[in-house]
């Protein structure tokens, strides 16, 4: 009885899953023969909404892979694996506030802002480094081109009303 | 002990500084991806749409035979309508018919050519074109005759050759986007003998300099013939340019003499050739192949009876004849078609070919399907490539047709490429554009650009945004044009009459009516508004635009004329022989009725006919039928709003 409703439940949630995962999947499936380049796996993941480390992602690769790896990933292979993340609700996003937080660890003298050097230095030799492209695209939105800093309060607000 | 603490502390500082870095890029990783997400999508829209639209031709080849099967039912005094639409080109006119009655004045101070043309001549267009000038008409003519001229000479496929010291360049599509083909030429060099180039076809439509941008390549051709190798593809069609633009461009531009300029066009076109093939090896076509494409039959047509693809070769049968010989002074309307005519057309099978060649997409499932995206042509596979080039023994295929966001890609193992040559192709910031480098021998190299209008790069985010919003207007603009039956297929699922839908049933009814395959899950935050059970309000998805009506008329008739308005823009134009862009009431309502009857479309005769009087706004019995068009555009509520949102930011 409320098993069964539960049941239920989660099979319309599967479902639904499965046809939000193959949405994502089919966007970047450029020859239409279910399947997808792996260098663009991460961003299909990220698409749905889970935020995984770049190490957590490797792994998540790993998974979907073939036995030898052909460089692409098959459809076959990336459901049943994103499903389950999905339903665990694994690799949830980051939450605003904490994000503050973390620019502001960055910034101990609490000015408000980040010197361009300060950020590159972090995002490029700290935890997961970023590539050259990856930190002139975030510099392109983040900086104030009259300062040369970022004023990261006002950047996360940015990003976060451009997200919704 | 003091060192101690301070290194512990100084340890316990850079965990924190580790895990602060972590925390950002994480998060920032996942927004880069959810914007590159974002831009996809826009672009898928985009494509579907225009995919979509492609299928119109179809419908609209197949009430074109309609229409001339069902002549009889057309009155009397119509006969000159059918002519005028099946009416056989022009007999060869002398160009000095054309010419000779063209002056230009002395206050013309745009570009003049001199002939035989030198490559000072192509300087001076581009430098002209740079400054916005427009090419006086009687150079334009003489372009024309002079190009077909030398066009009638080339077999139907160019051969080539190169050679380590001579690279050859190919370009795709260009689609009157100036400045994408003036980016190549100061990045690659202009054409020359040791410069050569293939232009891959759809040199025009859609932009607004299709006319600068062939003026360019055709000179470009005649000064150098066997270095500039030019491919047809499915735009270069006189009934295509009515519908996507060109044809407008050149009357808006060519006020006086647009008309003898379109009908000269309409041959030179038909004089294109089919494709180039490089060093034996590298086979170039607009569009692509079929399982039965025929290199050796495409090698011997006459190209030049390849009118249209909205022109299909018509069916000769013992019934037409009869039909002949009933009728009086339709024999001799019908009679110009197809008495004598056989001769004018290609077989269905070689136009079949010619189709294949112009309107296929390669995919990665194998076989070869029917192109239903675009209504002619095929999808081939891997197979079917791997098939035709080893029949003929070629290495690859290089072909365009397809908008991709690269301005390239490699599919079928490394044998099939397709180059765009046309960046910001549907919104700036949709896509790049590219051309490759090649010559035998050596790996093909390609080359990338984007034409960007801000002085300085806008970020990433913005041009995202601006993308997206386009896509999801022209989406919703889609929406609105089928409101009723989009209304009536939710209502269907909506047992409850609550006003609400599953994500599941909403999806489903959306793809099901509009015909377009997109991630409308991920859409729909875009589209409609959902409650907290995740349940969807279909009707919202109506609420911010809505269509603006010339007069107070019944819904549906003020959606299916939107809906068929690029279908009807080509039929008023076909009508309207000579250009004047007035048709009778008479013709407005024939048509009409034809059109309704084909396109099964239920409509009550006297509502159209009280909005075509009030559209006569003279009073003369004529319709201004680019007015009657314009009336019904899409309004969007919040565009005032939109503006001054992006300022804020």
């Amino acid at each position: 009885m409320a098993d069964d409703r539960d049941r239920d439940s989660t099979e319309v949630a599967v479902a639904e899953f499965h046809k939000k995962i193959k949405e994502a999947f089919e966007v970047f499936d450029h020859e239409s023969n279910n399947t997808v380049d792996v260098r663009e796996v991460g961003t299909i993941i990220r698409s749905l909404g889970c935020c995984p480390s770049e190490g957590e992602l490797h792994d998540l690769i790993a998974e979907v892979e073939e036995e030898e790896p052909t460089g692409y990933i098959r459809f076959e292979k990336f459901l049943p694996v994103m499903t389950e993340v999905l339903l665990e609700r694994r690799y949830r996003p980051i939450p605003e506030d904490i994000l503050l937080r973390a620019f502001e660890v960055l910034d101990p003298a609490k000015q408000g802002f980040l010197s361009k050097d300060e950020l590159i230095k972090y995002m490029t030799e700290e935890g997961e480094p970023f590539s050259q492209e990856e930190m002139e695209e975030m510099l392109s939105a983040a900086i104030d081109p009259e300062s040369n800093s970022i004023h990261y309060k006002d950047y996360i607000t940015m990003m976060v009303i451009d997200e919704n | 002990m003091g060192c101690g603490t301070s290194s512990a502390t100084k340890d316990k500082k850079s965990e924190k500084a580790l895990k602060a870095a972590l925390v950002i890029q994480n998060w920032y990783r996942g927004y880069s991806a959810r914007l590159k997400t974002r831009q996809r999508y826009a672009l898928t829209i985009f494509q579907s749409i225009e995919y979509a639209d492609e299928q119109g031709q179809l419908q609209l080849s197949n009430f074109f035979s309609f229409m001339l099967e069902n002549y009889t039912n057309v009155p009397e005094k119509e006969p000159g309508l059918v002519t005028r639409l099946f009416g056989s080109s022009i007999q060869d006119k002398d160009r000095q018919d054309y010419l000779g009655l063209i002056e230009i004045p002395d206050s013309y101070c745009g570009p003049r050519l001199q002939f035989p043309l030198t490559f000072t001549d192509i300087d001076l267009l581009i430098e002209a074109f740079k400054q916005q000038q427009i090419l006086h008409a009687y150079y334009v003519l003489e372009v024309l005759f002079e190009t077909k001229k030398v066009l009638q000479q080339m077999p139907n496929f160019t051969h080539t050759n190169t050679s380590p010291s001579k690279e050859i360049t190919i370009c795709g599509d260009l689609h009157g986007k100036l400045d994408d083909l003036f980016l190549i030429f100061y990045k690659n060099g202009l054409p020359s003998v040791t410069n050569p180039y293939v232009f891959n076809g759809d040199f025009v439509d859609r932009g607004k300099n299709s006319m600068e941008i062939l003026m360019i390549l055709f000179v470009s051709f005649l000064v150098y013939p066997n270095d500039l190798h030019l491919n047809r593809g499915n735009h270069e069609d006189f009934m295509m340019n009515m519908r996507y633009g060109f044809t407008k461009e050149i009357l808006h531009k060519y006020k006086l003499h647009g008309k003898k300029i379109l009908q000269i066009l309409e041959e030179v076109y038909t004089w294109l050739p089919i494709g180039t093939i490089i060093d034996n090896e590298v086979l170039v076509i607009h569009g692509g192949i079929s399982e039965s494409t025929d290199l050796n039959l495409l090698h011997r047509i006459e190209r030049n009876k390849m009118r249209s693809v909205l022109m299909p070769p018509i069916p000769m049968d013992g019934d037409r004849a009869e039909k002949k010989n009933k009728l009086g002074t339709a024999t001799v309307a019908l009679g110009i078609r197809t008495s004598g005519s056989f001769s004018e057309q290609l077989t269905k099978q070689e136009w079949e070919q010619v189709i294949d060649i112009l309107w296929s997409d390669p995919r990665g499932k194998r076989g070869c399907y029917p192109n239903t995206n675009r209504g002619g042509g095929c999808y081939f596979g891997p197979d079917i490539t791997s098939k035709i080039l080893n029949k003929y023994q070629l290495k690859m295929l290089v072909r365009s047709h397809e908008c991709k966001p690269e301005g390239y890609e490699i599919c079928h193992d490394g044998k099939v490429i397709t180059v765009f040559s046309a960046s910001n192709y549907y919104e700036e910031g949709s896509n790049r554009g590219a051309y490759i480098r090649m010559s035998s021998g050596t790996t093909p190299r390609f080359f990338q650009y984007q034409i960007t209008k801000a002085t300085c790069f806008r970020p990433l985010y913005q041009r995202v945004n601006a993308i997206e919003s386009s896509a999801i207007r022209m989406l919703k603009e889609r929406m609105i044009s089928r409101k009723t039956d989009l209304i009536r297929a939710f209502q269907l699922q909506d047992r409850n009459k609550s006003g609400k839908l599953s994500m599941g049933q909403w999806a489903f009814s959306m793809e099901n009516v509009l015909g377009l395959n997109l991630p409308w899950r991920s859409l729909s935050s875009h589209l409609v508004t959902t409650d907290k059970d995740g349940n969807i309000d279909y009707m919202s998805g109506f609420q911010d635009v809505h269509i603006q009506k010339p007069v107070k008329e019944v819904q549906s008739l003020i959606e299916t004329v939107y809906r068929y308005r690029s279908d009807l823009q080509i039929i008023f134009n076909i009508i309207d022989s000579d250009h004047s862009g007035l048709i009778s009431m008479e013709e407005f309502r024939s048509m009409w009725k034809l059109f309704k009857s084909h396109y099964s479309v239920h409509i009550d005769d006297s509502q159209f006919d009280e909005l075509a009087e009030r559209m006569d706004l003279n009073k003369d019995g004529s319709i201004d039928f680019n007015e009657f068009l314009k009336a019904f555009y899409v309004v969007h509520k919040f565009d005032q709003l939109n503006k001054s949102d992006t300022k804020l930011i």
